[in-house]
């Protein structure tokens, strides 16, 4: 065991904090708050300039080679100041890593270097529909071969970066016949392809800088190049790129929790009551001591199934279990941040009211945490056998 | 970051986990029953494997181990058995390790040497009466007397106490100071002039393990047992006890893993509504948890174990291994219990009996209140 991070790995931390401090910080509530979008976008192509769209990517597409710990910990580092830039960032690291591992050599250079170079400002994940959320093969999206083209019907709902992402993973019915998520394909659709309307943007609770769009297919042609990984594999494709995901989606959540206590802590050594700072009353330090305990342990699983990743080992259970726990743990780590803070915590005065609402998705999307055990449950049981 | 086990922790677990399920897991309900500590099994057998000297140098007679391999010894024991666990945790964490970190190179050889072979039991006398997390309000005293140190009060909840023949005593050596000063560690053989026992506490779990009240009435021993500098007892115990607090959380861990094995393993057998109850979502969540923080409380004992060994800082994190670790092997273990049903709440199976151990690794080592205050004080320094 080595649980230290490598000089490598602590340069990255290093760069994404300094980032995140100088660029992201005092832009975010702003951001929040509907402000000019521009400063988002500019932080993106400098994130991409740094080699942050494509962290776990081979050089020769334009990645940072930096593997999946660091992945970690620099999403963390970004997340800790502006979790909208760091969903934005982990879902195209997501769509990089899922072209390289099943693309065509032709698909993986005609596309990653376009996201990592920051050609691209963001690249998108399509697979949940309205009727599809937890359950994906339920989705009723479908792609018709009409000889020359794939022709795209239905709508897909929740869809991070859509309007100025790039590229679209986007998953299909390919085979109506087929039993339940074996008749299920992955296209890869670039933006501004006819027949691809981005629809209404959700007002959300937080996380308010990155856009969520439904988007609309309507006899959508795209070619037959379009298709990335084998025909009818797609179900199997989204379950096991969701995994490295979560890993992704886990880190982020970490930096929401560390920032919210860091706030707590420092507010707790400012702010007296009864003649005495915050921080000297148990009851505030019990909330720091068992926020930070948690979060301890959100890291360590985080950095467990990276490591299982980066080695190039199953670790499905692992990203669950960290994605399970570090959503959660952040999520007890914000709403007892703003409680430390009293009155002051529930208004946009102090950014611990916007970490409270950023954080909340976490145990929601790429998988919601009811899905996390579920995943975790079969794996222990099957272990057994 | 490397985030697996070495080929010589692997052995040890392997090696601890074949000699627990073989030999110690069998008796495991029977001693808790009887409260009947088995000292050739639960130690003396341990001194045989190497386990008692585990992580001291050879040149003092242990294996020369580091922290992690420590860790996994008590946690495959604590699997089957609380009593044993605690039984090495105490004795190595405890006892021969204040003399490893503080004793002089004479009481190494002397004291250290048989605690590590396994040859002698040792054991911890902080707590008394009104000193429990308040180890600054120890009332028991040391005055020098020529070649000699007469030690009088009383100690209780002392884990191994009446069978360790080597016992590490706080006293307060120095009337005029208050309350963290002025104490100091003295090294007590078992048959001192005027040292005797009292009291065996009758408890609601880790009934194997004996716990005793250590009197002490005018009792002697030698100048030269006096443990590092006189007055520095407070420091030597806090120190102790940073490292005690992985022996503990590894003990909790074992007992959660094993009541989460427990469960796991009747949620796949159990029929009810026609299927096994392991297919209902209620159940599968329990075991998702369970095993979620398990896995959690895992990376923070080794975290901390790993510290301790490359000689970093380590007392904020074993004070986040103990107090998540135990809280895991709680709520794993009510919730292990529940998976049982009504089968749970009897003697018939182990679950009953890894619930009444959990609880005590809330509280001893360090309360987890006092864990939180550890914490939080080290977080807003």
């Amino acid at each position: 065991m080595n649980l230290d991070l490598n000089e490598e790995q602590q340069l990255i931390q290093q760069t994404a904090r300094a980032f995140a401090a100088a660029q992201l910080a005092p832009v975010a509530g702003p951001l929040d708050q509907g402000g000019d979008q521009q400063p988002f976008f500019d932080n993106l192509l400098k994130l991409a300039e740094l080699g942050f769209m494509g962290l776990n990517v081979r050089a020769a597409y334009g990645g940072a080679e930096a593997g999946a710990v660091a992945f970690s910990v620099a999403l963390t580092e970004i997340a800790r100041a502006c979790a909208a830039t760091a969903v934005t960032l982990s879902v195209s690291n997501m769509v990089c890593e899922l072209i390289q591992a099943i693309g065509s050599a032709d698909q993986c250079r005609n596309y990653i270097p376009r996201i990592c170079s920051g050609d691209y400002p963001a690249a998108a994940f399509a697979l949940t529909e309205a009727g599809a959320g937890s359950d994906p093969a339920a989705l009723t999206t479908s792609a018709v071969s009409d000889g020359a083209a794939w022709v795209l019907n239905g709508s897909k709902v929740f869809i991070t970066s859509a309007p100025y992402a790039g590229v679209f993973v986007v998953w299909a019915v390919t085979d109506k016949q087929a039993p339940r998520g074996q008749g299920i394909s992955c296209f890869l659709v670039e933006g501004g392809t006819p027949g691809l309307a981005i629809g209404k943007q959700e007002k959300k609770m937080g996380q308010h800088a990155a856009a969520t769009n439904e988007i609309v297919f309507t006899d959508c042609r795209i070619p037959r190049s379009a298709l990335i990984g084998r025909l009818n594999d797609g179900f199997r494709i989204a379950v096991s790129e969701l995994a490295g995901g979560r890993i992704g989606i886990g880190s982020l959540a970490l930096g929401v929790g560390l920032a919210a206590t860091e706030c707590a802590i420092r507010y707790a050594l400012e702010r007296k009551q009864f003649g005495q700072k915050l921080a000297d009353f148990q009851a505030i330090q019990w909330k720091i001591a068992d926020a930070c305990t948690e979060l301890e342990a959100a890291r360590l699983l985080l950095m467990n199934a990276a490591f299982l990743k980066e080695q190039g080992r199953p670790f499905a259970r692992a990203a669950s279990m960290a994605k399970l726990f570090a959503t959660e743990s952040a999520n007890r780590a914000c709403y007892e941040a703003l409680q430390i803070h009293g009155g002051y915590g529930y208004t946009a005065d102090f950014p611990v009211e916007r970490y409270a609402r950023d954080v909340r998705v976490t145990t929601i999307y790429e998988g919601t945490s009811e899905i996390q055990r579920l995943i975790i449950a079969r794996d222990v049981l099957r272990d057994f056998d | 970051m490397i985030f697996e086990l070495n080929e010589e922790q692997s052995l040890i677990r392997q090696t601890v986990r074949t000699f627990a399920e073989n030999e110690i897991k069998p008796d495991a309900a029977a001693r808790d029953e009887a409260e009947r500590f088995d000292r050739a099994l639960m130690f003396d057998k341990l001194g045989e494997l190497g386990l008692t000297g585990i992580i001291f140098p050879e040149a003092y007679g242990g294996a020369g181990a580091d922290y992690i391999s420590y860790a996994i010894a008590v946690e495959e024991l604590s699997r089957v058995c609380a009593s044993t666990g605690v039984t090495l945790s105490a004795h190595l964490s405890l006892a021969a390790n204040p003399i490893y970190l503080f004793g002089s190179e004479e009481q190494k050889q002397r004291y250290l040497v048989p605690l590590a072979a396994g040859s002698k039991l040792g054991a911890f006398a902080l707590t008394e009466t009104a000193a429990g997390s308040d180890a600054g309000g120890t009332r028991a005293t040391a005055v020098r007397d020529g070649d000699h140190w007469v030690l009088n009060g009383t100690k209780i909840f002392c884990t191994n106490g009446g069978e360790a023949e080597l016992n590490i005593v706080f006293a307060r050596s120095d009337k005029e100071a208050q309350k963290h000063h002025g104490i100091s560690a003295f090294i007590v053989e078992k048959d001192s002039p005027g040292f005797s026992f009292g009291k065996k506490e009758s408890k609601l779990g880790i009934r194997s393990s004996p716990t005793r009240e250590l009197v002490f009435d005018h009792c002697r021993i030698p100048a030269g047992n006096l443990l590092g500098a006189e007055g520095s007892g407070f420091k030597i115990a806090m120190k102790t006890l940073d490292g005690g607090r992985i022996g503990i959380a590894a003990q909790a861990l074992g007992i959660a893993q094993g009541a989460f094995e427990a469960a796991r393993d009747y949620a796949r057998e159990r029929k009810q509504f026609d299927q096994p109850i392991a297919a209902f979502q209620a159940v599968q969540f329990k075991l998702a948890d369970m095993a979620t923080e398990i896995e959690a409380a895992r990376l923070l004992v080794y975290q901390a174990a790993y510290k301790a060994s490359a000689g970093q800082p380590y007392g904020k994190e074993s004070a986040m291994a103990k107090l998540f670790a135990s809280d895991v092997a709680m709520r794993v273990t009510v919730e292990a219990v529940q998976v049982f049903g009504g089968y749970g709440f009897t003697r018939d199976f182990p679950v009953e009996r890894m619930m009444r151990d959990a609880k005590i690794t809330q509280i001893y080592e360090g309360t987890n209140e006092v864990q939180r205050i550890v914490i939080g004080t080290a977080v807003t320094r």
